[in-house]
């Protein structure tokens, strides 16, 4: 991701009034890749996503996913995927994929009005 | 003009009380103002570690090294939450940590004062962290979801901070004089610099009118500066010790504590870098990012020695 970003720091006090700087967004060459953490809590239950981190491998990612998100037992099996290899839908295509949904009622069990007597099906 | 509409769904998202996630549209300013304050967080949770950390290894029994040192990976914790949040609006760690380094980016004030007794730990968890909750349960509601979330998580931790730090009060409180004025000590200097980790006044928060309006924050510094010292002040009765507040006194009227004044030229001499201890706690941060270079070098260097390894055993 590229974008030009005017910066202003915390402690741009109103005294020393400066405009920000400009900066563009750099390259993260540098850093460790970025992986996303997925908890199951407990057995029986799904993976969740819980955050993400920097590690250089995978077991390193499992390592520090188990130092951050599990110190208070969350958890009993971790899973670590490279975020680049999330691929997302888009906010503005939310409309052509979700609004079809909406009119379609029937496809929930509330949708049917059935006599009291088989009230719990 | 559809940029005119991109601003009004957005603020209709906000006033609807919907979160803002990372690849929606937002403002320019609305993602300069999380970055800055985003970060500005995650720092301080870094930095915050320092203070502490001096007493890791001079803790008085083996029980509270241990909960010291738990606290103190807590906050590491939580700094990687904070940056992993500002990433998502698109700046590099690296950056956020280089402009730490260079000075550039800024923490809370608070960590630039120095922490002279072991008495000091349990002001810091009771007042410190105490004033810190006020403000991260407020950004629990925060609108950006992110940030929100990462605030969900350190609350959950952080309410064992600000009660290990009353109870180490609680147990000087309890002991022989010595022990006692240490106490009161720590409390006394701990104090005003609590207080001014909510902010400037109101009336002079340039910040906080957007901010509000985007629902960054949803309480005004002089607010959570109140409820904080409404809590304490009941707080307090029960470890016998005096907050150093000649002007301390409960208002019938306003239901709410009247209290004195912040010195707040030490604020703004704090804010500028001219506290007690700015430049040690910045070299503390470069020491310890310069000489973790190799390490970071080797496992990149590692993971790429790995990698080949596999693609070659595959073809």
């Amino acid at each position: 991701m590229h974008f030009n970003l005017r910066i202003f720091r915390y402690g741009d006090i109103p005294e020393d009034k400066s405009g920000g700087e400009l900066q563009q967004s750099a390259s993260t060459k540098n850093d460790w890749p970025l992986w996303e953490v997925f908890i199951r809590s407990k057995q029986g239950l799904d993976h969740k996503h819980v955050g993400s981190l920097h590690a250089a491998d995978a077991q390193m990612a499992i390592e520090n996913a188990r130092d951050v998100y599990t110190r208070r037992m969350e958890g009993v099996s971790i899973w670590v995927v490279e975020s680049k290899h999330v691929h997302a839908s888009l906010p503005e295509e939310a409309g052509s994929l979700y609004d079809p949904a909406q009119d379609k009622i029937y496809r929930h069990p509330t949708f049917y009005d059935l006599p009291d007597e088989v009230n719990h099906m | 003009m559809p940029t005119v509409d991109f601003e009004k769904i957005f603020q209709s998202k906000i006033d609807d009380d919907q979160k803002i996630e990372p690849l929606e549209w937002m403002p320019d300013a609305y993602r300069k103002t999380n970055i800055r304050q985003i970060s500005q967080h995650a720092h301080s949770e870094v930095v915050g570690m320092l203070p502490e950390g001096n007493w890791i290894t001079r803790a008085p029994s083996l029980k509270r090294k241990a909960i010291l040192l738990a606290k103190v990976q807590d906050e590491g914790g939580h700094g990687l939450y904070l940056y992993s949040a500002a990433e998502t609006l698109g700046m590099s760690r690296e950056e956020m940590i280089n402009d730490l380094h260079a000075g550039k980016a800024k923490y809370s004030s608070i960590f630039n004062y120095p922490t002279l007794s072991w008495a000091d730990i349990g002001a810091i968890g009771w007042l410190v962290d105490g004033a810190a909750i006020m403000n991260q349960v407020m950004l629990t509601r925060t609108s950006y979801g992110p940030y929100a979330r990462a605030m969900v998580r350190i609350c959950k931790e952080e309410s064992f901070h600000q009660r290990q730090g009353f109870e180490a009060l609680l147990m000087l409180s309890r002991g022989s004089k010595e022990q006692k004025d240490m106490c009161q000590d720590a409390i006394n200097r701990w104090w005003w610099p609590s207080l001014m980790m909510f902010g400037p006044r109101d009336s002079e928060s340039t910040n906080s009118d957007q901010s509000m309006k985007w629902k960054i924050k949803r309480k005004s510094n002089d607010e959570l500066r109140q409820n904080f010292v409404d809590m304490i002040a009941e707080q307090i009765k029960t470890l016998g010790m005096k907050l150093p507040d000649d002007k301390l006194k409960w208002n019938e009227a306003k239901g709410h504590y009247d209290w004195g004044e912040i010195n707040w030229d030490e604020f703004w001499e704090v804010v500028k870098g001219n506290g007690a201890c700015n430049k040690q706690r910045l070299d503390a941060r470069r020491k310890a990012w310069a000489e973790g270079a190799w390490v970071r070098e080797a496992a990149a260097a590692h993971a790429e020695k790995q990698k080949k390894k596999t693609t070659a055993s595959a073809a």
